[in-house]
């Protein structure tokens, strides 16, 4: 423990959290698949993961294991760790800095039979005030003399909510996805993919430590705090087109576009383009440009008239309106290791991404001097890092 | 006019099927074509352990969720 903990906030946001590795590893391993029906490349990937910024430090390591036996069969695990020192603007104006660790633990069959590939994951994490279990099951089948491949998958999602200092309170969360994806190659160097997911959530969704805040002329600082309190469901649907090009020389310009809309309000969408480029066999740039904006949600509000004004108040910074822009490079080195004769190849890589986010409607309290509501708009940077080794075999 | 509009659409539609029944559509890119879509610069997903954690992080900091990342790329030359 860093810091005196009073009341914590959960700095990765309760909102799908429950689902959000299950549903992204279940995924990568179809998406792994590739076009054509074979199984991933038998890998191992240790990496160093870091997130910084307003206030939030995470890092931890990730260890990916990859095995096919028989040409038919695919096995994978996944160890995961968050380690966390918060001192985020929620924090610092509502609760005490703290850290946390949050360990997380995945594994995964795949199973390909001809032009038909199947998957299997189990996602199961668990910190001090919070458990996750998701089990996800995907299939995918390749049509038109393997132009063109169409999956589909279901996740489903158990969690726990409870809140250090008060043994009494535990809550549900019930997490659903359904996901339909199409990937077509249209010409030797250009292939696209269509992805739409819904995502259903039922129980108690809201953080159990966070505060909103209302106008009080009793108070000396001209507002008060009170527990947010949200809906008990939530349904979004998410709808991305993406495509990759090969270039007349040996490079790849990639562009995605997705538009995203839910029950509670929110419609975002976002942007991204990425370059990479081989400068020789073995070393391989990369780089990209990101842009995400969203609406906020129906019951958000900085600042509320009066004490339960209304039905569902919210005073997450995620769920307000707000864009980021995203800058990112990358670096992959690969390398032989003759010297050891199960191991084909091995690739070094690191990639950094900067994030730059501009809050139109989630006030800056650390501000003083303003009178309530009228205090500048909160903006941050962060800066991402992922540093890894992989080996293939 | 909305109305006309969808009429039409599916009209079109319905002959595009139809036209594409005649002309006996085959696969238009052949197996010993796709050494550009095989290179791993072509992968939507080349460090899946990497692109694993970047979604974690746009689904903590964003609220929108789902449709991430993507199928696809590479060759299908088994």
């Amino acid at each position: 423990m860093l810091f005196r903990r009073r009341r914590r906030l959960t700095p990765l946001g309760v909102l799908g959290r429950g689902l959000s590795f299950a549903v992204c590893f279940a995924l990568v391993t179809l998406a792994l698949k590739g076009h054509g029906a074979i199984l991933p490349e038998d890998r191992t990937d240790v990496m160093y993961h870091a997130y910084d910024g307003g206030g939030l430090k995470v890092d931890g390591p990730s260890v990916l294991i990859r095995k096919a036996y028989k040409d038919k069969f695919s096995v994978w695990g996944n160890y995961y760790v968050d380690l966390i020192s918060s001192a985020s603007i929620d924090v610092v104006t509502t609760a005490s800095p703290y850290s946390e660790r949050r360990d997380e633990v995945s594994v995964g069959l795949d199973y390909l039979q001809g032009t038909t590939f199947m998957g299997l994951a189990y996602t199961s994490s668990e910190e001090s005030d919070y458990s996750a279990n998701a089990l996800n099951f995907g299939i995918s089948h390749d049509f038109f003399g393997d132009l063109t491949t169409v999956g589909i998958s279901y996740a489903r999602g158990w969690d726990e909510v409870r809140r250090n200092g008060d043994d009494l309170f535990a809550e549900d969360a019930k997490r659903q996805s359904y996901r339909v994806d199409l990937s077509q190659i249209i010409t030797k160097n250009f292939i696209v993919n269509l992805n739409y997911e819904a995502v259903t959530d039922e129980g108690f969704l809201n953080n159990p430590y966070r505060q909103v805040r209302y106008f009080d002329p009793n108070s000396t600082r001209g507002y008060s705090y009170e527990p947010e309190l949200y809906p008990r469901t939530r349904t979004s649907s998410a709808t991305a087109v993406r495509g990759m090009y090969y270039l007349p020389y040996r490079a790849s310009l990639k562009a995605d576009y997705r538009y995203y809309s839910d029950s509670w309000g929110i419609k975002g969408w976002n942007a991204e383009v990425a370059y990479v480029h081989p400068l020789t066999d073995n070393l391989v740039l990369e780089g990209k440009y990101r842009y995400y904006s969203q609406t906020g949600a129906d019951f958000y509000a900085d600042l509320f008239p009066y004490s339960e004004s209304q039905n569902f108040r919210a005073r997450d910074k995620e769920l307000a309106t707000y864009f980021n822009h995203t800058v990112g490079a990358g670096v992959s080195y690969q390398f032989n290791m003759p010297w050891i004769s199960f191991l084909k190849r091995g690739e070094l890589n690191l990639f950094v991404d900067y994030m730059m986010f501009d809050y139109k409607d989630f006030n800056d309290l650390r501000v003083t001097g303003f009178a309530p509501g009228e205090e500048p708009s909160y903006n941050f940077n962060s800066v991402v890092v992922r540093a890894f080794i992989s080996f293939y075999y | 006019m909305k109305l006309l509009f969808k009429a039409v659409s599916v009209v079109a539609f319905v002959g595009a099927l139809g036209g594409c029944g005649s002309m006996e559509l085959k696969p238009w890119v052949s197996p010993y074509e796709r050494n550009n879509l095989a290179d791993p610069i072509m992968s939507f997903n080349r460090a899946p352990v990497s692109v694993a954690y970047l979604h974690h992080v746009h689904q903590a900091r964003e609220g929108a969720r789902g449709a991430e990342g993507g199928g696809g790329g590479g060759c299908g030359c088994n």
